[in-house]
């Protein structure tokens, strides 16, 4: 185990018995019709799952999966075949298949010299993952974690939570010969609390995680903080009210809410819908799309993060990348095939689900720096609004820049005192508009506790929000109260 | 292509899956082994854009010691790492508390015989990849050549793909099926003024011939594009709303979500102990049917190899039923109602077979003419639907309805309201129920929802 953890290159060439002679040849093969660039992605994955409801930790699971997606790139045209037999006979048949994409008549094989390592960083080199934790101590941190969400209040009826760890190795070759390889250790902890009283059952969550050892959830009582904010907020929601209806002052609280950013920004900046003209932000790099306050940025290079990481999925370093500069939209989020047919340099945002994904564009960790003002000052200037401290989830029309978040726990601000409590709702605005409406940045950044998960074209890949709070002069909530 | 069609992968290795877990002191267990493979064609502005084959074979297991159960999926299938896999998992589950409510079906109620549901296309097989991507290309010919203000495109993909589901228990019941599905979805972009709005629309059947002619899927789109440039946002009101029959076949998938057993017998349903009461107005009837043939979510038995039935879940506007697995079943005091569903490798979940709410008699047109001002919805984005509560809120655009027309596109609204005051204020039903999923419904109007606009 230790020696895959330091030569993760070498498991694979170990593992399913390849030499690096046959990856050249397979690359070799897939380039045979003119094509521009070809790569193996070999991925193995392992993880374990438990759960706990009733008090009991009642059901626990497993998986390894394995396998390898051969891509071709030819001009804009992508060709991508998978198996999960990771067998030289396998990986030319995918090879073959991918490579119908190119339509140059070429025949011969193409010499491919594999043996160029990439260097990466070294954002999550642990000493042992949760995975190496006996399930019994994984198993009791649960039960524990129900114990004092049940003992916050008698109104707690239910409590669900559950814990989840991975470990992927994987191995990116390309034609150019480069070979990049990681092993990528994530985790994530989940509280859910079902509350009731005579009125009625409200729900409240909260769950963190990332790229982290065993002992981070014990760091701070990160655990206890987790089974306190879904009891606390599942309470909470029981004395809401409904929320009001259309355009209003909006405060976000710090973190998790950052969320804003990942749907009215992030996903506009990725680099396959700028090249096809498809993004509402197309063709405005350089204009003003966010006040003077924004500056937002992606960093998949921070320690330790669930949306960080070494090497993005086709091998590139990643690295931190200024969207938007005090208001001014400065960059693309790329990929290696988008980033080439754009003349941009890659970002190290190429990322896939799985070995049975091709890559494309994808966010890392996407948040804003921090402003001057303190929370209090921002609140405490708002005479009647909606302050918004917790999200579900969120979603965006790429092409028409309308985007939505749903807020899961939030106030009402009267005469600068944030009051009471109402029942969740959607805000809606437009990506390209919603930030030049930014009037005050909190001085107070957070990132989210690790909990971020990003679908796009069928695909999900792990991702962190950060903000600090913000007041927004004018977005859409959804609520029921005229 | 030898994944599917070999017997390599079949009844025979998850019997022999079962006496591994036997062997290493299972009482009682399952394996379920899943095979796919598919080939994805997709053009953009007239080119080829990408190919896509795709291969895979997972086999999970279930197991029992007492009343402790673990779940495992692998793609390995060597016989001696399974048979370790296997073991392994039988380990996992002593570490687990054993659960009263845990354990397989009543044995009695397994099938002796399994319906012919035709879920494979017996002449079609994979569509090779030539003849995928002129599919795909004349369906985005259509769409772009629609009108001149179509000037751009998200591209267009026609898919094609075959499975094959093993599953046997070890109290004797084993059984198998194979299916297809194809699908092409076509996604133009319309542009006007400097603003883009896209369209998106698909066709889906598990035969090759019972796929909407692709020109007809282009068109549709273009005009789904077409129809909303020029939106613009409106006044917050209160309103009727038309739910398009997309919009309605959401409505459903919520709603059943809140009658499954899971979140019933946790209490994180707005149905709970609501069964045999009135939650919907007298003229929904909601039905979920298994066993309709080539029906894309039709399957010959659950995912505990229970049989798979036609029910009513609401008759009348009275919840009827829940949709129940084996678990659920045994924590709420009912009989399983043959919806559990299975991912490789989890315990069972809960989904519904094909469900649809049954048509009336209104057009789309008699529908919307019926609104003075209102929403006729086409769209809904994001998350908002919270089944404990039932409280709903969405992104919603759509046509403003002015005097019973549609009158112009309206978008970055949200539309709010709560579930059991919705579907008990439907207050029209169409005729126009169309399978396009395993969920339809027909057009339907809410008597008035909450509209926040500007």
């Amino acid at each position: 185990m230790a020696n895959e953890l330091i030569q993760p290159d070498k498991f694979f060439l170990s593992r399913f018995g390849m030499t690096e002679g046959a990856l050249e040849r397979i690359l070799g093969a897939a380039l045979e019709r003119k094509a521009d660039y070809a790569d193996l992605y070999f991925e193995y994955r392992s993880a374990e799952g438990l759960s706990l409801e009733d008090s009991i930790v009642n059901r626990t699971s497993k998986s390894l999966s394995h396998g390898v997606g051969v891509r071709v790139c030819a001009e804009d045209r992508t060709g991508y075949a998978y198996s999960d037999e990771v067998t030289v006979d396998r990986m030319r048949l995918a090879a073959e298949a991918a490579r119908a994409i190119a339509h140059g008549g070429g025949e011969a094989s193409v010499a491919v010299q594999v043996g160029r390592q990439v260097p990466r960083h070294a954002l999550y080199e642990l000493e042992s993952t949760p995975l190496e934790v006996p399930l019994e101590q994984r198993a009791k941190l649960l039960n524990e974690i129900d114990r004092v969400a049940r003992e916050f209040d008698p109104r707690v009826k239910s409590v669900m939570a559950s814990f989840a760890a991975e470990r992927k190795i994987v191995m990116v070759v390309n034609s150019e010969g480069r070979i990049a390889a990681d092993v990528q250790p994530l985790c994530r902890l989940n509280v859910t609390v079902i509350a009731a009283d005579d009125k009625g059952r409200q729900a409240g969550s909260s769950g963190g995680g990332g790229r982290v050892e065993w002992s981070f959830f014990f760091e701070d009582e990160r655990w206890r903080e987790h089974a306190l904010t879904a009891a606390r907020q599942a309470i909470t929601n029981l004395d809401a009210v409904d929320a009001p209806a259309g355009e209003m002052v909006v405060v976000l609280g710090p973190g998790w809410p950052g969320i804003l950013l990942h749907e009215a920004i992030g996903h506009g900046l990725e680099g396959d819908f700028n090249r096809k003209g498809t993004s509402a932000f197309s063709g405005r790099i350089g204009q003003r799309v966010a006040s003077e306050f924004c500056t937002v940025v992606d960093d998949g290079t921070i320690p330790n993060r669930r949306g960080s990481l070494n090497i993005d999925d086709e091998g590139t370093p990643t690295s931190r990348t200024v969207l938007i500069e005090k208001g001014i939209l400065r960059g693309y989020l790329q990929d290696r095939l988008n980033a080439r047919l754009m003349k941009m340099a890659p970002t190290g945002n190429g990322r896939r689900e799985s070995f049975a994904h091709a890559p494309m564009p994808r966010m890392t960790n996407t948040f804003m720096l921090p402003g001057g003002s303190t929370a209090e000052e921002i609140l405490g200037s708002v005479r009647n609004g909606l302050y918004a401290v917790s999200f579900g989830g969120g979603q965006v029309d790429i092409t028409n820049g309308r985007f939505v978040f749903s807020a899961s726990e939030a106030y009402l601000i009267e005469d600068g005192k944030v009051t009471r409590p109402v029942k969740g709702a959607t805000l809606i605005g437009n990506g390209p508009d919603v930030l030049t409406r930014v009037t005050m940045v909190g001085n107070d950044l957070a990132l989210d506790p690790g909990i971020g998960t990003c679908g796009k074209d069928g695909q999900s890949v792990p991702v962190g929000v950060g903000l600090p709070t913000i007041r927004i002069d004018g977005i859409t909530v959804g609520g029921t109260r005229a | 292509m030898a994944s599917v069609e070999a017997g390599e992968a079949g009844v025979d290795l998850a019997q022999w899956g079962l006496e591994q877990a036997r062997a290493a002191g299972a009482g009682a267990a399952e394996v379920l082994i899943v095979s796919a493979e598919s080939l994805s064609a997709g053009v953009r502005m007239g080119e080829v854009e990408k190919l896509k084959s795709s291969r895979e074979r997972r086999l999970g297991v279930r197991v029992f010691v007492g009343q402790s159960s673990a779940t495992a999926a692998t793609a390995e299938f060597e016989r001696k790492a399974l048979g370790e896999f296997i073991a392994d998992t039988v380990r996992l589950a002593r570490l687990t508390a054993p659960d009263q409510w845990s354990g397989l079906p009543d044995p009695a109620l397994h099938p002796r015989h399994l319906p012919e549901l035709e879920l494979s296309d017996p002449s079609s097989g994979i569509i090779e990849a030539d003849r995928a991507l002129e599919i795909a290309r004349t369906a985005e010919r259509a769409a772009l050549g629609a009108d001149r203000r179509i000037k751009n495109s998200e591209g267009a993909e026609f898919d094609s793909g075959r499975y094959r589901v093993v599953f046997a228990n070890s109290q004797g019941f084993a059984g198998e099926y194979a299916g297809t599905t194809y699908s092409l979805a076509v996604a133009p972009i319309a542009e006007e003024d400097g603003a883009m709005q896209p369209g998106h629309w698909y066709t889906q059947n598990r035969r090759f011939d019972g796929l909407e002619e692709a020109a007809s899927v282009g068109l549709t789109a273009a005009k789904r594009a077409l129809r909303k440039l020029g939106a613009r946002k409106i006044k917050t009101t209160r309103a009727p709303i038309v739910f398009d029959p997309e919009m309605a076949a959401s409505l459903l998938r919520a709603l059943a979500g809140a009658a499954s057993g899971p979140s019933l017998y946790r209490g994180a349903s707005f149905l709970a102990g609501r069964l045999g009461s009135e939650i919907a107005s007298s003229g929904v009837t909601i039905i979920d049917d298994g066993t309709i043939r080539g029906g894309l979510g039709s399957k010959p038995f659950d995912g505990e190899g229970l049989p798979i039935t036609r029910k009513s879940v609401v008759e009348g506007g009275v919840l009827k039923t829940y949709l129940l697995d084996c678990y659920s079943a045994r924590r709420l005091g009912l009989a399983p109602t043959g919806n559990a569903a299975r991912a490789v490798g989890e315990a069972p979940s809960v989904s519904p077979a094909n469900l649809y709410l049954q048509p009336d008699r209104y057009s789309p047109a008699e529908i919307i003419r019926s609104v003075k001002h209102g929403l006729y919805l086409t769209e809904l984005i994001g998350f908002g639907v919270n089944s404990v509560t039932g409280d709903y809120s969405r992104g919603a655009s759509g046509m403003w309805i002015e005097d019973g027309e549609l009158a112009y596109p309206v978008q970055e609204i949200t539309i709010a309201g709560n579930l059991k005051e919705m579907f008990m204020s439907i207050e029209m039903i169409g005729n126009d129920l169309v399978w396009r999923s395993s969920t339809a419904a027909p057009t339907l109007k809410i008597a008035e929802m909450m509209i926040a606009g500007e």
